[in-house]
């Protein structure tokens, strides 16, 4: 460092002597100080082009497709039944299983996810929890369909010989594992959460007498609530998402049923079950992945609107 | 008084044992998460580690379980990756420094990293349906590999952006204040005395992103990679497959020697992603000490 600026100094003295190189060089960097701005300009702005890009292929597609199915028989249809005639495209079965998957899986993940963000934060000595994190992290870098296969080989035959009932494919067995598959996002966005919460706040109740649950239940948790309720809706908005997993695992029968045990099929498994077969393009079953692919991107967005406007509006701020 | 005073130890001891319980319930809490991570492993090494023979890596899927290997799928997964990676290095680095070195606070700028943080939360297999209509259909590109690496490096974008931002924003200002002094222009300011120092952690990020990638079924289930390819891919309009979706293919087959087959797939794909992630953490240790 220190060598450099001797030199840049020397230059300096001698820059006279050299002026036509050195404005030379100059004009060079300068085009560079030109054209980097706009190129980065250019990358940043894939970002949009990719938003513009999916809401452009989602709306031409599923407005093509409203023009041979009517809207209020797509949003309010009972029944789902695109390739078997007599066709109907009624996406409440689809919402339905999607639901009752999303459900399933935030009633393990939020319990489980919250109480193991407490354990860390609050519970944990530091080497317990430099262990336990990465684990559980762990747990969110594994491929959907590695969880697709768990749950076929290993929840389903654990469900089946406690509900004789459940079918191979069934909503509970994968509504379990995307589960599992969100608890670490759950805990680490809710223990960031609490960590931002002041040392000084618990002090103040520990010198009060608090005991630890007391701590981390009256003054952590409603703390750092805005945290956790916009980690739950992320949480919530991924497990609609999730794909191979109820592919997999949730089986391709749509039903309108409150039975977990039961087969289900959900949006995102609709859509590679018709991506699956050969469907020809401009098709009504073509264009039922996009009506789907609408229904599916307007709610996760929503969610994830939801999730910021929560995380920032009912932030205590200290 | 003493009445008080009992009613009040009762009270304390009843706290206590609160206290007690609710550690063991958040103990039990945190450790089904471990649980479930090790009856996964474990539960897909005992049903993979038989079929785990060379066969795996030196033959093509066939109709017959023994003998069925996925070199057409690794191939194609390696094929993907090398086409990913520097595609989405230079969008997502590129973008990354325009939105820490250069954009302006304005509303534009809030824009952009507001879309990106959205298009972070997409359901991935929203980005199939965008890869087929845009590079399968529209661009005519047809089910190949180019349209299946284009398809997954907008999904993994994002994922780059946002941890390239990390690492730039990371690097102390008075190394940029230094270089502004010793008369370097914005781009030599960045180009050489930011990017040096943020790389280590730009590369962390772009290798977790890949690791993301070759996890990642759906979309290329929608751009229609093939579930049934004999032979390696040579051209970047040739169709192909990936790992995860021969296992896909195989966990749809009911025989009980294709389930092996696709258990010992994933143990292939966990070790690479293990590979991967192990590299990541190498590289953010070894440099993480010179910042």
């Amino acid at each position: 460092m220190q060598s450099e600026a001797l030199q840049s100094n020397d230059n300096a003295k001698n820059a006279p002597v050299k002026v036509d190189a050195y404005k030379f060089k100059n004009e060079r960097v300068s085009i560079m100080n030109k054209v980097m701005p706009i190129l980065l300009f250019l990358c940043a702005s894939v970002s949009i082009m990719t938003t513009i890009g999916i809401v452009v292929t989602l709306l031409t597609e599923t407005y093509q497709f409203f023009k041979t199915i009517p809207i209020l028989d797509f949003l309010f249809g009972t029944k789902w039944s695109p390739l078997i005639p007599p066709k109907s495209f009624g996406v409440l079965p689809l919402l339905s299983g999607t639901l009752m998957i999303t459900v399933i899986a935030c009633l393990v993940a939020v319990p489980i996810g919250l109480a193991s963000a407490i354990y860390l934060s609050e519970y944990a000595p530091k080497k317990v929890r430099k262990v336990i994190k990465p684990i559980l992290e762990v747990l969110a870098g594994i491929p959907t369909i590695v969880y697709g296969y768990f749950a076929l080989s290993f929840i389903t035959p654990i469900i089946q010989s406690i509900f004789p009932s459940a079918g191979i494919f069934n909503a509970l067995s994968a509504g379990i594992v995307v589960g599992i598959m969100i608890i670490p996002m759950v805990s680490s966005l809710s223990e960031d959460a609490m960590s931002s919460v002041p040392r000084s706040l618990r002090d103040g109740a520990y010198a009060l007498g608090a005991t630890r649950f007391e701590v981390a239940l009256k003054i952590v948790v409603p703390a750092a609530l805005s945290g956790i309720v916009a980690s739950a809706v992320l949480a919530f908005s991924r497990a609609i998402g999730e794909t191979m997993i109820v592919t997999l695992a949730a089986g391709s029968t749509p039903n309108m049923t409150a039975n977990p045990l039961d087969s289900i099929q959900t949006m995102t498994a609709y859509i590679v079950q018709v991506s699956l077969g050969d469907t020809p393009h401009g098709t009504v079953e073509y264009g039922s992945i996009f009506a789907v692919g609408m229904t599916l991107f307007v709610i996760t967005f929503l969610l994830n609107i939801l999730a910021q406007y929560v995380a920032r509006r009912f932030r205590e701020e200290y | 008084m003493n009445i008080f005073h009992d009613a009040n130890r009762k009270q304390i001891a009843g706290r206590r044992r609160t206290d007690w319980l609710l550690h063991i319930l958040f103990v039990t809490a945190t450790s089904i998460g471990v649980i479930a991570l090790c009856a996964l492993l474990i539960d897909i090494l005992l049903d993979g580690v038989t079929r785990l023979q060379p066969d795996l890596f030196t033959n093509f899927p066939s109709r017959k379980a023994d003998g069925s290997g996925m070199k057409s799928a690794l191939v194609g997964t390696i094929y993907m990756l090398l086409i990913m990676a520097p595609v989405s290095f230079i969008f997502g680095v590129g973008a990354a420094i325009y939105l820490e070195e250069y954009a302006g606070k304005n509303r534009f700028t809030r824009i952009i990293q507001l879309n990106i943080s959205t298009l972070a939360g997409v359901p991935s297999i929203v980005y199939g349906i965008l890869g087929l209509a845009l590079f399968v259909r529209l661009l005519a590109l047809d089910k190949s590999l180019i349209a299946g690496a284009l398809t997954m490096t907008l999904l993994v974008l994002p994922i780059i952006i946002v941890s390239a931002q990390e690492a730039i924003r990371s690097v102390p200002k008075s190394r940029r204040d230094a270089s502004f002094a010793l008369g370097a222009t914005k781009w030599q300011t960045v180009s050489r005395s930011v990017m040096p120092s943020a790389i280590p952690g730009i590369l962390t990020g772009v290798i977790l992103a890949m690791s993301r990638a070759i996890g990642e079924t759906a979309p290329l289930v929608m751009i229609g990679a093939l579930t049934y390819v004999a032979y390696l891919p040579e051209g970047l309009k040739d169709s192909f497959t990936v790992v995860p979706i021969q296992v896909y293919n195989w966990l749809s087959k009911p025989q009980v020697e294709f389930q092996e087959l696709a258990a010992s797939g994933i143990i292939v794909l966990l070790a690479l992603l293990l590979l991967m992630n192990f590299s990541a953490i190498l590289l953010r240790n070894k440099y993480q000490k010179n910042v």
